[in-house]
């Protein structure tokens, strides 16, 4: 038994290739996605990849998010039926789309942030987090230049007060996030921005370790019952 | 045809990092008397007709949907 996980990719997607790689690794089907069309094949959930779609243009995310297959990725999200990881490029068009709250921007120091970045996770309470532990400290790649998450005071008070904050940064902040923040899941906990990248994390070769691999097993765990 | 210019800034309590790039360069150039600058954007919008108050309407709801973030960006339009 598998579970089917698509990943969409836009025009600009640079990690669609790593986040597919990623879910082969932790025993799903991965299965492409295009952005320009309006069918989601029948897929048990999504990841939407790190890159920069439409080259950014105008703001991260905000031309992604009204493509063809985010009309069909948006209500069953919003509704809770339909898991939604966004890494990066994917989780500042979650908050462009408005499925998460908050935004992201660019970096406090001005600098494109390149590095391996530990992280303590906040919340297993959700579809993508369930194997890690509270506490758990992955070490993950970060890169990204708009990576500050904002948000304000109302909203952070209550991610925090809900077990909405799933990830923050370990030690010091690296991009001028609000509280730390690196990752943060809607009301239902199907819902998850991250900034850094687990698909870089999945394998001894290539990654700093393969701490990023939770990641994708937990869609597992939740999709089928039983660990990869 | 008329056009209609929407600028966008950041909201004031939303840190502006560029902005303050500008601003100390600014200081390092000899420019002492500029104690600040916040970087926004200007959209220079064609319209088919008249700036009748349907198409401002409608370029408003644009600025909204697309043009600007409202979680981080204010917005004011006006015909130029």
């Amino acid at each position: 038994m598998t579970a089917r996980v698509g990943v969409v990719t836009f025009p600009g997607s640079l990690d669609d290739r790593d986040a597919a790689r990623a879910l082969r690794i932790a025993g799903a089907t991965p299965v492409p996605l295009w952005h320009g069309d309006a069918d989601l094949r029948g897929v048990d959930a999504v990841v939407l990849p790190g890159g920069f779609s439409y080259g950014d243009y105008l703001r991260c995310g905000a031309i992604a998010r009204f493509a063809p297959i985010m009309a069909e990725i948006l209500p069953p999200a919003a509704a809770g039926r339909l898991p939604v990881l966004g890494i990066c490029n994917g989780f500042q068009i979650l908050c462009e789309s408005a499925l998460l709250p908050g935004a992201l921007t660019r970096n406090s120091s001005l600098h494109f942030v390149c590095r391996d970045q530990r992280l303590r996770i906040e919340s297993t309470d959700t579809a993508w987090t369930g194997d890690y532990r509270v506490g758990d400290e992955p070490l993950i790649p970060l890169k990204s230049g708009e990576g500050g998450y904002v948000a304000d005071a109302a909203t952070l008070a209550e991610l925090t007060a809900n077990g909405r904050v799933v990830a923050r940064y370990a030690g010091a902040n690296p991009n001028g996030s609000a509280d730390a923040i690196a990752g943060i899941t809607n009301e239902h906990g199907n819902v998850v921005g991250l900034m850094p990248h687990p698909e870089h994390a999945v394998e001894e070769l290539t990654g700093p370790s393969t701490d990023g691999l939770p990641f994708f097993t937990s869609i597992m765990s939740r999709l089928v019952g039983t660990p990869a | 045809m008329a056009r209609v210019i929407v600028d966008v800034m950041l909201k004031p309590e939303i840190l502006d990092p560029q902005g303050e790039a500008i601003a100390s360069a600014s200081a390092r150039l000899g420019f002492p008397a500029i104690t600040s600058v916040r970087q926004g954007k200007r959209f220079e919008v064609e319209i088919d007709g008249p700036a009748s108050e349907t198409v401002l309407t409608e370029v408003r709801e644009m600025a909204q949907t697309l043009l600007a973030n409202p979680v981080i960006e204010d917005f004011e339009l006006r015909v130029e």
